[in-house]
């Protein structure tokens, strides 16, 4: 297939995948921002969203240090001088679809177009509680959609796999990105680790991935730190962990190599990125810092993308 | 000007006999179901994101072009007699190019005058003694009829370079097939859905004998801001081939490639939806960021086929057509089965006299004007309007042809009166390939939705509507 369809067949499914994070990013930090100050409540909840979007930096240069909710919502969800707020998410994600049509079902790119039909109808400016909280589960549900509608309805040929590469690689970024979230908001002096604080924190958390359920089904225990890391970094079992996100990509990169009759460099950084994973213990992860070990996955993810650009999308 | 043909109804009120079953449906069908399944196929529309651009138009970026839910409806006798005349067209339209560019038989034997085909702009003397693919070189022609009786047609424009709207063709026939299933019960509509393998046959047939036998087509799109661009990934699904750009092609030693995921990949035609000028920055525009630079010299060497061809622009402006009757005549040996609006050229100047003197009753177009823009309808313009076309004509008097005002026929419309006559026109497509030409029955009928109205373009308010050619059972 054309290097550039699959280039926007790549970017398409990672945009629509990281709609569907902010959205939960919002969702967590609304929470944790929600508990009520007996719990220790802190105030730089909205602060911390941002260092898990990856965009504090170009916050600071709109707003400053204004990091209130409304701003801080407006930022992540609409700004258009945020490239990756919700609606630059969509409005990209559409220009993709519009430009590889003929590589997308037409449920897939009905998804699309109804959601940049449908987004023009929320406007930014004080929304309230519900219908933002509205405007979260329509986002969240488009990004199911979308999925859904490429599950069902896609060839299973290297426009499928590389749309699914893309969705994996983002996830896994963005599963990584919202475990750190725990790792920036910080527990007040006065509260003590596996406090009730740092319990809501945590519980907060499991249920932005909609995790909290299987955590009780795959652990029968309350929620402690090093489970939730367990569950959403090495439970090959759970749908978002980085485990399973490089069984994906790895699965799919796979595939690619196989259909292409050669394989490269993108099919053996992911493969060793897995192996790692699977090498991984969770006590030596608490050992060397959670955020540290985040902070590297974020960065071997990054270069796996950059190695999968080379090798197929220029 | 007199009271206008209508398609459905007979001066006396009888209906026409391609019409008796609509009229029947239409008597029956309540208003309010109408306008119910209008909206629903806007609705639809809007979803699969079946859009244009009108350029210099920013608010509204990507537009609907309204559909009529009433289709148009041509008997298959009416038909044939059409598409006879529509292939002789193409066969000469080809003919004729082939020989300006090569030994201009036509210009020596002075039918038409060499500077119609020097001075033209869009003449291209690259292509000189280029011998192109299988001689073609209008692959896809879109031939504007409109009808002004019961039995005359005739050829409005003819469209050699790279005529659109065939997408809206076969989705105004999907939306109406969906909306309306008990219409098609009623009428037997010869289908036009095989309109893209005709064309995939066609385009494959025009492959350079250096192709395999499997040869490698693609569509070449100016890119996602191009006011047809929906119609390029129509088109490009359809076919079952790559949508490309300029930069997803690239030449080396004069063959072109296509960047794929798995290294590059050899291309033998190019169904091109990007204007002359911007093919190649190294042949033609140099600031062209669409196009490919090389492609013109690996199609001088006989590695590629682009349809249609370079430079066929001189067969379709509307000076030229104003000589077609001649031109069939001379390549053909035979009469035009469709007729010419009869046209004045205010090159010659008897003829600018005459329409210096009638310009209120004559329609006066730019010889390469296009969409509707440009032109002066006579019985519709006021004094300065008028006056401002004197001046152009004195002016640049070569630049123009003037047309009487046609009654073009009107059809059934669905407009926000109820149903009322509404002017329409006609689009056809012939395919032109190495083995055979191929008509699918139907076409892209635009109506002018203003009552009144003649102009049907859709960068002006004009509609499409679904064309139906009844098979005889």
């Amino acid at each position: 297939m054309l290097s550039r369809t699959a280039d926007n067949l790549y970017w398409l499914a990672r945009y629509m995948e990281r709609a569907d994070c902010l959205a939960r990013i919002i969702d967590v930090t609304q929470r944790l921002a929600q508990l009520p100050a007996s719990y220790g409540g802190s105030t730089n909840e909205w602060r911390s969203a941002l260092l898990t979007a990856g965009c504090a930096d170009l916050f600071k240069q709109f707003h400053g240090d204004a990091t209130t909710e409304q701003n801080v919502i407006a930022f992540l969800a609409f700004a258009p001088e945020n490239p990756s707020s919700i609606r630059n998410c969509f409005e990209t994600a559409r220009t993709n679809a519009r430009s590889v049509r003929t590589a997308l079902t037409i449920e897939m790119w009905e998804t699309i177009n109804s959601a940049w039909l449908e987004l023009k109808r929320y406007s930014t400016k004080n929304m309230t509680r519900e219908e933002l909280a509205r405007f979260l589960s329509f986002v969240k549900e488009t990004s199911l959609r979308f999925d859904g509608a490429a599950y069902r309805t896609m060839l299973r040929n290297d426009a499928f796999w590389f749309s699914r590469v893309g969705m994996y690689v983002e996830r896994a970024d963005n599963t990584a990105r919202i475990l750190d979230v725990k790792y920036h908001v910080l527990l007040p002096d006065s509260e003590h680790v596996g406090g009730p604080l740092d319990y809501f924190q945590w519980a907060s958390i499991l249920r932005s991935v909609s995790a909290l359920t299987s955590f009780h089904w795959v652990y029968r225990e309350s929620v402690k730190p090093w489970l939730v890391a367990d569950l959403l970094i090495l439970n090959g079992q759970m749908p978002r962990s980085l485990t399973s996100c490089y069984q994906n990509i790895t699965r799919y990169l796979d595939d690619i190599a196989a259909y292409y009759g050669r394989q490269g460099h993108a099919q053996r950084v992911a493969r060793s990125t897995l192996t790692r994973l699977g090498n991984s213990r969770m006590d030596d992860v608490f050992q060397t810092g959670l955020h540290e070990y985040i902070d590297n996955f974020v960065i071997e993810n990054n270069r796996l993308g950059s190695n999968i650009t080379e090798q197929y999308l220029l | 000007m007199s009271v206008a043909f209508d398609e459905m109804t007979n001066a006396d009120g009888s209906v026409r006999s391609a019409y008796s079953a609509l009229a029947r449906w239409l008597s029956d069908v309540p208003p309010d179901v109408l306008d119910y399944r209008r909206k629903e196929a806007e609705f639809i529309f809007r979803r699969i994101g079946i859009t244009f651009a009108v350029y210099g138009d920013s608010d509204a970026q990507e537009r609907l072009i309204p559909f009529d839910i009433i289709p148009r409806v041509l008997t298959g006798t009416e038909w044939r007699r059409l598409s006879r005349g529509l292939e002789q067209r193409t066969k000469a339209l080809n003919l004729y190019i082939k020989d300006v560019y090569s030994k201009r038989d036509i210009l020596k034997a002075g039918v038409v005058p060499e500077d119609l085909v020097y001075q033209n702009p869009v003449f291209r003397p690259e292509m000189n003694g280029q011998k192109v693919p299988h001689d073609l070189y209008v692959h896809i022609a879109g031939i504007d009829v409109v009808r002004v009786d019961a039995d005359t047609f005739y050829v409005l424009e003819d469209n050699a370079r790279t005529p659109s709207g065939v997408s809206y063709m076969l989705e105004n026939r999907e939306i109406m097939m969906r909306l309306f299933p008990e219409l098609f019960a009623d009428n037997r509509v010869a289908p036009v859905e095989n309109y893209t393998d005709e064309l995939l046959a066609t385009l494959k047939s025009l492959a350079p004998n250096t192709a395999t036998s499997d040869p490698v087509v693609v569509v070449l799109t100016p890119g996602i801001y191009n006011s047809a661009y929906y119609e390029h990934s129509f088109l490009a699904d359809k076919l079952g081939v790559e949508l490309v750009e300029g930069r997803d092609l690239f030449v080396r030693n004069d063959i072109v490639y296509m960047r794929t995921t798995e290294g590059p990949r050899r291309v033998d035609v190019i169904y091109r939806r990007l204007d002359d000028d911007f093919l190649d920055p190294l042949a033609f525009r140099p600031d062209s960021a669409l196009g490919v630079p090389g492609l013109m010299s690996a199609y001088n060497a006989g590695n590629v086929t682009l349809t249609n061809a370079v430079g066929t622009g001189v067969a379709d402006d509307k000076a030229v057509y104003s000589y077609m009757p001649e031109i069939i005549r001379f390549y053909l040996g035979e009469e035009p089965l469709l007729k010419n609006v009869p046209t004045w050229r205010c090159r010659e100047p008897d003829h600018l006299k005459y329409v210096l003197d009638h310009l209120g009753e004559l329609v006066v177009k730019e010889v390469h004007g296009s969409g509707g823009y440009g032109m002066l309808i006579g019985p519709r313009a006021d004094k300065a309007q008028i006056e401002l076309f004197r001046a152009k004509l004195m002016d640049d008097p070569t630049n123009f042809i003037a047309q009487p005002t046609l009654a073009l026929s009107t059809c059934p419309t669905f407009v926000d009166e109820g149903i009322a006559p509404r002017h329409v026109d006609l689009r056809p497509f012939v395919l032109t390939g190495s083995d055979r030409v191929r008509i699918v029955p139907g076409g892209l009928t635009r109506v002018a939705l203003q009552a009144g109205s003649l102009v049907v373009n859709s960068s002006q308010g004009g509609g499409t509507k679904d064309t139906w050619v009844l098979e005889e059972s």
